[in-house]
């Protein structure tokens, strides 16, 4: 890859930007929040980061927001990830590793499918709530 | 304990932002020896009291996490400099801000490899707020120097919000391709 310019890189989102308008925006209105408090760099938060990049754009979704945030308070299932997506109650996922981020995008953000295994808070709250349905 | 010098960096960098900073300047420079980082912000800084605790894992202002009782990041990054021999320095005056800068000899046994440089730059230039954010990354090989600079104001204006997924994805090929570079110059016979 030769060494790009602020003018190539202004080239490339123009083209990205037409390849998204002729496409139906899938991913709209989901945030991925990763935990990168220090707990969560000691556990690799930053190769998940990486791999929710990397399955987001093999899925081609492009408006999905990918945010970072502080500790969660779950420093013992580092990484942690809150996924929101609509349809689906706020989920927080633990020990999440680059597999684990790219089955959260192909399951939870593309089927609304909860990745059962990881899910540490937050649903089961809501569910309840919801009468369980 | 961190696994990389880029989680290291991670750490300091936050803390710089999360110091009410509008300005963060980043300088990572890479010998065959040694990699120096300095992290400067011009936020809140810290008073003589604060500065005496920051080494203490058990300290903490309690401004982000009002029950926690820890603070590790600049603990952690001064052990692991003193168990490899390397250099840190911390200066902070309240009100102005704060430098930390620190350098790891690449060649002792126990340093931590460097780790992936193109995320971590990602993830710093990304992390929420509206300071300004200047990285400046060089690599001094012998007689041989390159180096490359990041404007986060820049990229903002050319890409938009970071955290879209798009935009996330497009600054991370644009900072890969400056890391290209330089492995270019890295791997030349």
């Amino acid at each position: 890859m030769a060494k790009m310019t602020l003018e190539d890189l202004r080239k490339l989102r123009d083209s990205k930007k037409s390849e998204i308008q002729k496409r139906d925006i899938a991913g709209k209105d989901t945030q991925i929040i990763i935990g990168m408090g220090t707990c969560g760099i000691a556990a690799g938060a930053k190769v998940v980061l990486d791999a929710f990049l990397q399955a987001l754009d093999a899925n081609k979704l492009e408006n999905v927001s990918v945010t970072q945030t502080g500790c969660m308070g779950l420093c013992y299932v580092e990484p942690t990830v809150e996924v929101i997506t609509p349809g689906m109650p706020p989920v927080i996922y633990g020990k999440v590793d680059a597999a684990v981020a790219k089955t959260i995008v192909e399951d939870h953000v593309m089927r609304n499918k909860m990745v059962s295994d990881h899910v540490f808070d937050r649903p089961s709250a809501d569910i309840i709530k919801d009468g369980g349905k | 304990m961190h696994a990389s010098l880029c989680d290291f960096l991670s750490d300091i960098v936050q803390n710089a932002i999360e110091a009410d900073s509008s300005e963060v300047r980043v300088s990572i420079e890479e010998r065959e020896d040694a990699m120096s980082f300095v992290v400067t912000d011009n936020g809140k800084g810290m008073s003589e009291e604060i500065r005496r605790k920051v080494s203490d894992p058990f300290y903490t202002d309690g401004i982000k996490h009002k029950r926690r009782k820890m603070g590790l990041g600049i603990p952690f990054l001064m052990q692991a400099v003193d168990a490899v021999g390397g250099d840190f320095s911390l200066e902070s005056e309240e009100g102005k801000g704060t430098t930390v800068a620190y350098r790891f000899p690449l060649k002792h046994i126990d340093c931590p490899p460097v780790g992936n440089l193109v995320s971590t730059l990602v993830s710093m230039l990304a992390f929420g707020g509206a300071y300004r954010m200047i990285v400046t990354r060089s690599l001094v090989l012998g007689e041989t120097e390159e180096s490359y600079e990041l404007d986060r104001g820049d990229l903002w204006d050319l890409l938009g919000d970071f955290s879209s997924s798009g935009n996330l994805q497009l600054l991370k090929t644009y900072v890969q391709s400056q890391e290209t570079a330089l492995d270019e110059i890295r791997n030349r016979p």
